[in-house]
């Protein structure tokens, strides 16, 4: 359940290129499956900007975010000591109970953050975690270590082959054996993704938003339970229930 | 103790605790609200627009970020006029005790007046407030509420199969907005509400399109409010019944501002979706503010800045 909660930031350095981690410190009780997010109020912008739980105590959390415009860029230039009016708990998060015994986790760039928090909670549910998390280049890579502490096994794809893998992550799922699959990342991956999964999965869709709780009708996305709401309903959606085509236009 | 200013006011004869309505399309059908506060403390709400059929909306990205505000191009996204009565108004009587003013759409005078003539036998709805910033299909997409006698039109037939209050909706993209009320009130309505969004576009300068996919949209939020404050005080100067005034309003002075420039009432829109506690929060703080500036009444000031 959403509530509005100030936050002060403990930390906010850069991780890798383009690339931060904020810690926030504050009442994040609301927060209670990992793909939830986030809506940020930031001064001097009209909307929140929604990001993903990295992962949360019940005292803070932690978020990692791009810098990809004026709102994530202002973020950036925050410091430890400052306040910010997050309103927490949104989403419905992703379903660890459809997990089986070995989940796999893919992320593409912007879309690792949440795999953080998604592979604590699997590993705490006795589940064996095999992650494939894919970049462009080798000073993008962010959270592998973290990852692999956590206790899951991790593959590293990298566009350009710089570092790990070379190719994109769907290179690296080819030879995987998994009992269900979630996913969080842009659109053209999933549509890669989905040509070459062996099993049911989970799919966290972003869209630019209005409200994040449900109020405006501005994230709305066909599937074949109906109309659905990516902030309220989602944002992780269920792979049978997705309309890919609908999705290609 | 000191006696708390009074915010009563009476709105086409309904009584409101206070003139704090949420806008329609930034408060859903009312449930997302109930769940983070008793919204029995609002004046009314009024519901997401209405239409006759289901509706899915325009395709996404639907949402832009503005200076102090935003576009949007939902494309009046509601499951039809027959889900809202069998399924949210029951729902909403779980969590609302007050009148609810029903928000309708349409793209043919018909149309308004089968989903107007629906919603009129519902007990829950106090009023009926028609959106006439949509698109006339029969008449080349032009909107119903840029020509005076296309308003007249809508006003008639809704009237003809209502016994409630109604309401016209005006676009501020008319050129003359006033003689849309004027035209509005001839035809029998029972008030005006104003305004709605500015029509607006923006464009990603990465991809050099259009950042909607509708290409254009609604411009609203705090940006808009002296746009919104003229055209109220202009129609207050063209019609005799009461004025909904809405655009930007984001505070208690906003509020006060409104029906100095003639609103009988106000509604809040996009302040609603960037603070899900906009409207209780303008509830409480606006004793406090009627104070400062001496004003024990609120419906006192209706109109106060009018001369003569
Ligand atoms: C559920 C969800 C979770 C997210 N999690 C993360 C995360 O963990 N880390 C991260 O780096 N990013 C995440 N994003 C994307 C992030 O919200 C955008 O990158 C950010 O809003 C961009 O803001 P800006 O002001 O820098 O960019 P601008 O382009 O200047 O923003 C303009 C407007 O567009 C919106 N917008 C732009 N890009 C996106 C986008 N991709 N998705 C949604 N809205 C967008 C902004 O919120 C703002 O309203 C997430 C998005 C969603 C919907
Ligand atoms: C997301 C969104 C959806 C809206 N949907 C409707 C609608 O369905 N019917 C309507 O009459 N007005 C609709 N409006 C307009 C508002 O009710 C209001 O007239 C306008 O936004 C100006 O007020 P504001 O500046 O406080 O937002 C919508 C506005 C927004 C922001
Ligand atoms: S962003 Fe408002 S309903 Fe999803």
């Amino acid at each position: 359940m959403l509530s509005q909660n100030i936050f002060t930031i403990t930390e906010n350095e850069k991780i890798a290129d383009k690339t931060f981690r904020m810690e926030l410190s504050g009442d994040a009780s609301a927060i209670v499956r990992p793909g939830q997010f986030v809506n940020i109020k930031l001064n001097g912008f009209f909307l929140r900007r929604p990001i993903s739980v990295c992962d949360c105590t019940g005292s803070g959390l932690t978020l990692i975010y791009k810098t990809v415009g004026a709102g994530t860029e202002y973020m950036s230039t925050l410091h430890a000591g400052e306040k910010l009016d997050l309103l927490v708990g949104l989403g419905n998060g992703f379903d660890t109970s459809l997990s089986g015994d070995s989940p796999l986790l893919i992320a593409g760039g912007g879309g690792v953050p949440p795999m953080i928090n998604l592979t604590k909670r699997l590993i705490s549910e006795g589940r064996r975690v095999q992650c494939v998390i894919g970049f462009n280049t080798a000073n993008e890579v962010y959270c592998e270590r973290e990852l692999r502490k956590l206790g899951a096994e991790v593959i590293v794809t990298t566009a350009d082959g710089s570092y790990g893998v070379k190719g994109f992550v769907t290179d690296a799922v080819r030879g995987l054996a998994y009992s269900f699959f979630y996913t969080c990342g842009p659109l053209p991956m999933y549509k890669a993704i989905r040509s070459v999964v062996s099993s049911a999965g989970q799919y966290s869709f972003e869209e630019r938003m209005g409200c994040g709780f449900g109020a405006c009708m501005g994230c709305s996305i066909k599937t074949r339970q109906g109309a659905k709401r990516i902030c309220k309903d989602g944002p992780v959606f269920n792979s049978e229930d997705i309309i890919w085509e609908e999705l290609e236009k | 103790m000191t006696n708390s200013p009074d915010m009563k006011i009476s709105l086409c004869g309904l009584e409101l605790d206070n003139p704090i309505i949420p806008a329609s399309g930034t408060f859903g059908y009312g449930h997302e609200f109930a769940e983070l506060y008793d919204i029995n403390v609002l004046g009314s709400f009024s519901f997401k627009g209405t239409t006759f059929e289901p509706r899915f909306g325009n395709a996404t990205p639907r949402i832009a970020e503005c200076p102090e505000g935003m576009l949007n191009s939902i494309g009046l996204q509601n499951p039809g006029v027959h889900a809202v009565i069998n399924e949210e108004l029951p729902k909403l009587e779980k969590c609302f005790r007050k009148k609810v003013i029903a928000n309708v759409g349409g793209f043919s005078v018909d149309e308004y007046a089968k989903t107007s003539e629906l919603l009129n036998a519902c007990d829950q709805v106090g009023m009926i407030e028609v959106n006439i910033s949509c698109p006339n299909v029969h008449n080349g997409g032009m909107s119903f509420g840029t020509d005076p006698a296309a308003a007249a039109e809508v006003t008639r037939a809704v009237k003809a199969v209502t016994t409630k209050p109604v309401v016209m909706k005006l676009s501020p993209n008319a050129a003359d907005i006033a003689a849309i009320a004027k035209a509005c009130e001839d035809a029998g309505a029972d008030g005006i509400s104003l305004i709605n969004t500015l029509l607006g576009m923006r464009i990603d300068l990465k991809t050099r399109r259009p950042i909607l996919a509708n290409k254009m949209g609604g411009y609203s939020g705090r940006a808009v409010f002296p746009v919104a404050v003229r055209m109220v005080y202009q129609v207050y100067e063209a019609v005799k019944i009461p004025i909904i005034g809405m655009g930007g309003i984001s505070s208690a002075a906003d509020v006060i501002e409104m029906m100095l420039a003639g609103a009988a009432a106000v509604q809040v829109g996009a302040a609603n979706l960037v603070d899900p506690f906009a409207c209780p929060k303008i509830i409480k703080e606006l004793p406090g503010v009627m104070r400062n500036y001496g004003i024990n009444k609120l419906t006192d000031i209706i109109g106060g800045a009018h001369n003569g």
